[in-house]
Parts: structure tokens; sequence; C-alpha cells
């Protein structure tokens, strides 16, 4: 049906691939990570390719990007965690141009699959781990065990302390993966409510301004969430990342 | 409008002709058979994406933000130095024109002092000339008025003898005379 709100998400091979009886195919969701990928590349590289001293309005946007982050992880993590900013660069580039991706009709978004989210959440919370062990060794763990805690309390707020970090992952992923696939579905179903109104004659057509103002309001929403939630995943990213280099509270 | 392009999205993909079996998988960021591929794809797609940022586009901006600073940063010693040049330049102005004021103070303090000696040095002769001057027609004056008094005695001698001699038709004698104008005159 054409205005099944769902079927945006839809995934469609391209080029089937099958390996050992398991699913490789390149699909859309394939085609729209490698032109995130490809846009971002060639926008960051080609508009520093002057390497004004005085920068060019395209250059410029890539310095602010470039300082945006820079200044989100030091004032999270410290100078220590310039180190991971690689990292954050490239997950914060990532969301953000997939989020706006899917913002082109007829684009595929691919931070709407959870799979896709929640892969990103665990390269954080993967890098957290393995960073906090090797830096701290056992004294990591001390991030579970809050100083200043009565010995009571302690093994409660301790078994919450794991919780609430075993719940990052979820959290992050979900939040992203949400915010996209509820975005998307509201502007489909508002839209639809358009083509479907003024299918009722003229009443219809004149009804169906509400969901148009609607729709456009919702746009410039979803493009408000798109850049806010790829800033939202990645200074939880610092915030986690300085976790694994300080771990006492 | 937005309903439309759907509704051409959902041709386009009937025309690619997706097997119904996955089309109808339920809500498909749920459906787990495209996990793999996704994740297959995510891997690639990203691991490449961060070598990219890491060794190309990251070092390139890093450089030129570095080199805007390094430029500033050099931009602003440089004023510095001219600035502390300017300082200096001012300074040495400073203490040339006070120099120059002093100098002038001292040209004019001596030529005042040396005019003021030459005037006293010439007054002190001028004043010592009038002094002699002045003494000599003292001196002169008083070598008159002695005359004179001495002439006046005579003078008065002669004529006290010619009017007695004229009232008593005899004069009297010098003694007499002098006895009297001496008593008289003094």
């Amino acid at each position: 049906m054409a205005n099944d709100p769902i079927h945006q998400f839809q995934i469609q091979k391209i080029f089937p691939i099958e390996v050992g009886g398991v699913d490789f195919s390149f699909t859309n969701s394939s085609l729209f990570m490698v032109l995130t990928v490809a846009a971002t590349c060639a926008f960051l590289i080609f508009s520093t390719s002057g390497r004004g001293l005085v920068p060019s309005r395209l250059q410029s946007v890539s310095e602010m990007a470039y300082e945006f982050v820079a200044g989100t992880l030091r004032s999270a993590a410290g100078t220590e965690g310039m180190r991971f900013f690689p990292l954050v660069f490239s997950l914060f580039m990532f969301v953000l141009v997939a989020n706006l991706f899917g913002m082109f009709p007829y684009f595929f978004t691919i931070t709407s699959h959870i799979i896709v989210t929640f892969a990103l959440a665990m390269l954080v919370i993967v890098t957290v781990i393995v960073y906090g062990f090797m830096r701290n060794g056992m004294k990591f763990l001390k991030l579970f065990v809050p100083s200043g805690v009565p010995v009571a309390l302690l093994p409660l707020v301790t078994l919450i302390e794991v919780i609430s970090f075993l719940s990052r992952p979820i959290s992050l992923s979900v939040r992203l993966f949400a915010n996209m696939l509820a975005g998307h579905i509201t502007l489909k179903v508002f839209s639809g409510f358009i083509v479907s109104l003024s299918a009722l004659g003229a009443v219809g057509i004149f009804g169906s301004i509400l969901p148009l103002g609607m729709t456009v309001a919702l746009t410039a929403l979803e493009f408000l969430v798109a850049f806010l939630q790829a800033y939202v995943f990645t200074v939880l990213t610092c915030m986690y990342l300085n976790d694994a280099i300080h771990p006492s509270h | 409008m937005a309903g439309e392009t759907h509704s051409t999205t959902e041709g386009m993909h009937e025309v690619i002709d997706v097997p119904a079996a996955e089309h109808g998988a339920g809500f498909p960021p749920f459906d787990a058979t495209t996990f793999a591929s996704q994740l297959l794809w995510l891997a690639i797609t990203f691991a490449v994406f961060y070598w990219i940022m890491k060794n190309v586009a990251m070092p390139r901006l890093a450089g030129i933000l570095e080199d805007r600073k390094d430029r500033i940063a050099g931009d602003f010693s440089e004023a510095n130095r001219l600035k502390e040049e300017t300082d200096a330049a001012i300074a040495a102005y400073e203490q040339a024109l006070a120099e120059a004021r002093n100098k002038a103070h001292g040209i004019a303090s001596d030529t005042r002092a040396k005019l003021k000696a030459d005037n006293e040095a010439r007054r002190e002769k001028a004043e010592a000339g009038l002094a002699d001057k002045l003494k000599a027609a003292e001196a002169h004056i008083s070598g008159i008025k002695t005359e004179a008094l001495s002439q006046i005695e005579e003078i008065a001698g002669d004529t006290t003898s010619a009017l007695v001699e004229k009232l008593m038709g005899k004069a009297p004698t010098k003694t007499d005379l002098s006895k009297a104008l001496k008593s008289v005159m003094n």
C-alpha cells in the first residue's frame, strides 16, 4: 500500500551475496552506507583541498565540524581523551550524514535500523571496556564502586552501577534508532493524510492544508533531530570514554 | 506529495522484484535475516571511513588549523616586537628631549649668570667712577666754599669799616674790626 509508513525501512537486495548460508547481500542499506562514507569523505577532502589560511565557506564548515567535535571531546574527557578523536569524529560525521541523508525523499535511513545503531554503540562500549582495562587494569572496576558510599549500601549501589553500565549500549542505540524511526514514520503518516484527504474533493483539499503544514513543520523538526541525535550520540560517547580514562567517580 | 513519492517508490521496488518472503517479514528493523548483511557492510564502510578520517581528512584539517594558529601567534609576536621597538624609540626620543631641555636650561642659566656678572661689573665700575667724580666735585665745592667763606670775612670787614668810617668819620682799627666781626659771625 502506498501509504504504508513502514515501507521506507524495507531492506532490498541490490547484489545478492550469500556465504555459507548467511545472507551478506549488498542492499539499499549498504548502498547508503557507501554513499554516506563517500559523500562525507569527498566533502571533507574537497573542501579542505585549498588549505586556505583564510577558509572558504566549505572549508569553514569542515573546520567547524572538526573543532566542534574536538571541543566536545576535550570538555568531556580531557586532553587524554583526544586519543579517541578519530573515532569520535568518525562516529559523529557518520551518524550525522546518515541522519541527514535520510531526510531526502526516496533515500534510505541507515540509522533507522536498530542493528546499525547497536553496532555503533557496541563499538563505543567495547572501546571503553578494552581501553579501560588496558589503561587502569583492575582499577577500572572502581567504575562500579563509587567512593563515599556507606558499606551497607555498597552492594546495592554497585549492582545499580553494573546494570546502568550494561544498559548503556542499549540506551545509546535505541535512542538514535527510535528517534529516526519515529520521525520518519510521523512524517510519512502526516504526508499520507494529505493524499487521503485531497482525494475527498474540495473540502478534503482545503482540509489537507493542516497536515501539509504539519509535514513542513515536522521536516524542519526532523532536520533538528538528525543533528541533535548525532550530537547526543557523540556527547554520550565522550562521557563513556571519560569513564575509561578516569574510572573512579 | 510525499505520499505520491512513496507510491512511486513502491512501484520501483516492484520492478526491482524482491522475493515476497522477505518483503512481508514483519517490521523491517527487527528482521534478523538482514542483520548479517547490515553488520558486514557497516563494518566495511565504517572501517574505510575511519581510516580515511584518521589518515587523510583529520591530519589535513589539523594541519590547516595548526598553520593558522602558528600564523596568528607569529603575527602576534611580530606585532609585539614592533610595539617594543616603538616603545624603545619613544623612550629614546623622550630622553633626547629631556637632555636637550636640560642643556637649554644650562645654556640659559649660564648666559643669565654671565650677563648678570657683566652688568654687575659695569655697574660697579660706573658707580666707582661716579663716586670719584662726586668726591672731586665735593672737594671742589668745599674748596670754593672755604674760599668764599674766607673772602666773606674780608668783605664783611671791608664793608663794616666802610660803614663805620661813613658813620663815625674814622675807620676802626683792624683789631677792633676783627674782634667785632668774630663776635657777630660766631
